[in-house]
């Protein structure tokens, strides 16, 4: 059973990481707006991928 | 354009987006510099809901020169301008508004983020990583490690706990000693105790080798109980920043003519007696004072719940956040700001919080009674086992179990979880509720107080006697009044809005401030306004007509239009058994005809802001609580000092600020939905209340005896945590339909308000 304490610090250090990146894009303003990420990934500023004419953007 | 087109919206509701947009200065006075010559300026735009809004008003105000840039938060409904010097910022209001998207200068707040909910989601995240990585070698300990593995575990276990505890659990310690060294104590006390000495007890425990080690009980307790805090709180700050979106009805400076015939723009604080102030039609006026030159009808509606407005020229006193309708007048401040009509009603409005204040929550009720008894039976059972010889260790272990086992976890999360599911429920019904206290006190009430205009009215006039009037000459008045923003003339406009086409085409129009409008058609002469001033001879004829060349066309009778939903909300109200007490100040007789035509046996007009409260505290020194609902300035002390309050979103800032719920819709539905809501969740916390007193007297029971180990401890807080937070979930589930639609309508309204 010993063989396996590595996988401790392994598992802390993963959680660690994931902590440390939330509390990153915490800071960073990501959670300022939920509501308008999500509509903002459905933005098309971009080429359409359609053709023209049968563009599949529907507003809301 | 997409669904989100301006047909929704129903502007006529908010006076100040038929004003036109706030002046440079104004919007300069609101902005912040962000440096390299760059402004930044907050507009909230209510009718932003989709992504299509977004693009569109983005794209609006991005074309305007010199703007650098435009960034739309869709959750406060909030758009952030960022603009060169160069640029013209009085150009961003009328800019959304051509685009269908009313919008108002908001405070310059985007850089102060919501602090409080940012260190609660750090604790939480840093509780949540400490609670996850203890229970995994809780789970190695209790499944059975040797003796030296456990030892690792609970030495691993401690290392994250200390660090975790002393970050996450700040939120109760400092909450739990402010109220301690207040001499009082609520349920962060007990909290508090319970985590400090399960963890030294089990930091014990680790450096002797000991066998039990709660190290899992209490950083889960910390991270269960933050997850209700926090959603407490983002409820509550939504509520907030919703009402806070939403117009202000204060002027935020005014224009100074100095000694020189100079005009600047000065802050309304530094507005001082004596000082010569130009307030334009459609403005507000910002402080007491007595104009000195200009004609023109001031809207008191919102001050003192007159419906009709009142004629003002050089001698007449007017009142800060009166509105000044139809011409440009000069007045001479005779107050201060702090001094002025709204000051007064601040002070009354201190003097008035009394009873709400010593209101004290149920889960604070519940507190006050359950900690000490959990002391005591944590005391008892350490003291019990000292007696029977278990020996210190032993005793202080089975005591640490009795306070885990009893802290007031389920307690603590069954109250505010019911509390953010009725939240939630509101805000889809377009209600918004200000803190947890108020869905318990509304509870409570056996009278209701209503406010009449503004209120049980929309505040907005309409034209009565339509249907006797030619609709050629009602459509000639249309033409006419299309041109005026007197609310008379806009009744006049909006009844015969699809008859305009019949008017004959005019050689000109004019407005008369205070008295009427003049236009020339094909060589008459109409005029629509006061009798007195139209007709060549209006011996015995008053009230406002439309006349040509000097003789009577018609004449027009209007009547403040009823809330729509206002006759069920006061038969659903009336069916509860609710007593219901009409107070206004408007005139005795519009107020007792509106009465009658409700059904309201009990009313008042004419009165004054202190007469208002002071009825509300004679109804209180009778035992009475009161839910009262008001929208103006003069409603706001009687907001305050009811027991629980209500105010329509088209309210006086003040007004709403003192409300416990502020509703979106135009309906009144809203007073009885709100009621029957809070009731429900009332229902839902005396279970919740109930089910973790019967786990509690269950459990405590096995701790006092020591049958209590760590992993039994583990299970039996978590599963009563998640049964109190689903039997949270049953709110308002019955009808699932229902709360979609709602939503629906939540959304319309939010847009129109």
């Amino acid at each position: 059973m010993s063989d396996f304490f590595y996988l401790i610090p392994l598992s802390l250090g993963l959680g660690f990481v994931g902590l440390a990146v939330f509390l990153w894009s915490l800071r960073g303003g990501q959670y300022e707006d939920l509501d308008g990420a999500a509509e903002r990934v459905l933005d098309d500023e971009d080429a359409p991928i359609l053709p023209h004419g049968k563009s599949a953007s529907s507003q809301c | 354009m997409s669904c989100c087109g301006p047909a929704t919206l129903a502007l006529a509701a908010a006076p100040a987006a038929a004003e036109g947009g706030p002046s440079r200065e104004e919007i300069v006075l609101a902005s912040h510099r962000i440096g390299e010559g760059l402004w930044q300026t907050d507009l909230s735009v209510p009718a932003v809901h989709c992504g299509a809004c977004m693009r569109t008003v983005e794209n609006a105000l991005g074309r305007i020169d010199g703007v650098e840039g435009a960034r739309v938060n869709l959750s406060t409904r909030r758009v952030s301008v960022r603009w060169r010097e160069a640029a013209d910022p009085s150009a961003f209001v009328p800019t959304l508004a051509a685009i269908g998207y009313p919008a108002h200068l908001d405070d310059p707040a985007a850089d102060e983020r919501d602090e409080t909910l940012s260190s609660l989601v750090r604790a939480l995240a840093v509780a949540g990583f400490g609670a996850m990585n203890i229970m995994l070698m809780s789970v190695a300990v209790w499944s059975g490690a040797e003796a030296g593995a456990r030892d690792l575990f609970h030495l691993i276990s401690a290392a994250i706990a200390l660090p975790t505890i002393a970050y996450s659990g700040r939120v109760f310690f400092s909450s739990a000693w402010n109220a301690l060294s207040h001499g009082r104590t609520n349920m962060d006390v007990p909290i508090s105790i319970g985590i400090l000495i399960a963890f030294g007890m089990s930091l014990y425990d680790t450096v002797n080798s000991g066998a039990h080690a709660y190290f899992d009980a209490a950083v889960s307790l910390i991270f269960f109980l933050l997850i209700g805090r926090t959603l407490d709180h983002v409820m509550r700050e939504r509520a907030r920043t919703a009402v806070k979106g939403l117009a202000r009805f204060a002027a935020r400076g005014a224009h100074v003519v100095r000694g020189d015939g100079r005009q600047e723009y000065l802050p309304l604080s530094e507005i001082a007696p004596g000082m010569t102030l130009m307030v334009a039609a459609g403005e507000r006026i910002p402080v007491d004072g007595e104009i000195i030159a200009g004609q023109s009808d001031i809207d008191c509606s919102l001050v003192n719940g007159e419906s009709l407005p009142r004629e003002a020229g050089p001698g007449t006193a007017v009142e800060a956040g009166t509105l000044n309708l139809t011409g440009p007048v000069t007045m001479r401040a005779r107050a201060a700001a702090k001094d002025s009509f709204l000051a007064e009603m601040l002070r009354l409005m201190e003097a008035a919080e009394g009873g709400r204040s010593r209101y004290r929550r149920l889960a604070d009720r519940a507190a006050s009674l359950y900690a000490p008894f959990v002391h005591a039976a944590a005391l008892v059972t350490f003291l019990g086992w000292m007696l029977v010889g278990g020996g210190w260790h032993q005793s202080l272990t089975v005591a640490v179990a009795v306070l885990i086992i009893t802290c007031p976890c389920a307690l603590a999360l069954a109250v505010p979880m019911v509390q953010v599911v009725a939240a939630r429920r509101l805000f889809e019904a377009g209600i918004m509720v200000k803190d947890g206290g108020a869905l318990e006190r509304i509870t409570e009430i056996d009278t209701v107080v209503f406010d009449k205009t503004g209120t049980l009215t929309q505040g907005i006039l309409a034209l009565t006697n339509a249907g006797d009037i030619a609709p050629a000459e009602l459509a000639v008045a249309a033409a006419i009044a299309a041109h005026s923003r007197h609310p008379h003339a806009r009744a006049i406009a909006a009844a015969a809005q699809d008859r305009v086409r019949l008017a004959p085409v005019f050689d000109s129009v004019g407005e008369h401030p205070g008295l009427g409008l003049e236009a020339t058609a094909g060589g008459h002469v109409y005029r629509l306004g006061r009798a007195a001033w139209a007709l060549r001879d209006a011996s015995g004829i008053t009230g406002t007509v439309l006349s040509r060349n000097g003789r009577l066309v018609a004449g027009f009778s209007f009547a403040d239009r009823l809330r729509p939903g206002a006759q069920q909300a006061v038969r659903a109200l009336k069916a509860e058994g609710l007593r219901i007490v009409l107070l206004s100040g408007d005139r005795s007789d519009e107020v007792l005809r509106l009465a009658a035509e409700l059904g309201i046996t009990e009313c008042a007009g004419d009165l004054v802001p202190g007469d208002k409260v002071a009825i509300l505290a004679a109804l209180a020194a009778d035992g009475r609580k009161v839910l009262m609902v008001g929208d103006g300035l003069n409603d706001a002390p009687a907001l305050a000092a009811a027991h629980a309050s209500m105010a329509p979103a088209t309210a006086a800032d003040i007004g709403r600020n003192a409300a416990d719920f502020v509703f979106l819709r135009d309906g009144l539905e809203a007073v009885p939905a709100a009621l029957g809501l809070s009731r429900a969740a009332q229902a839902l916390t005396r279970q919740n209340l109930a089910l973790a007193l019967i786990y509690n007297a269950i459990a405590l029971p096995f701790a006092v005896f020591g049958f209590v180990t760590p992993l039994f401890a583990a299970v039996a807080m978590s599963s009563s945590s998640v049964i109190v937070v689903a039997n949270a979930l049953r709110l308002g589930r019955a009808d699932g339909g229902a709360r979609e639609a709602g939503r629906r309508v939540g959304r319309m309204s939010e847009a129109r308000a």
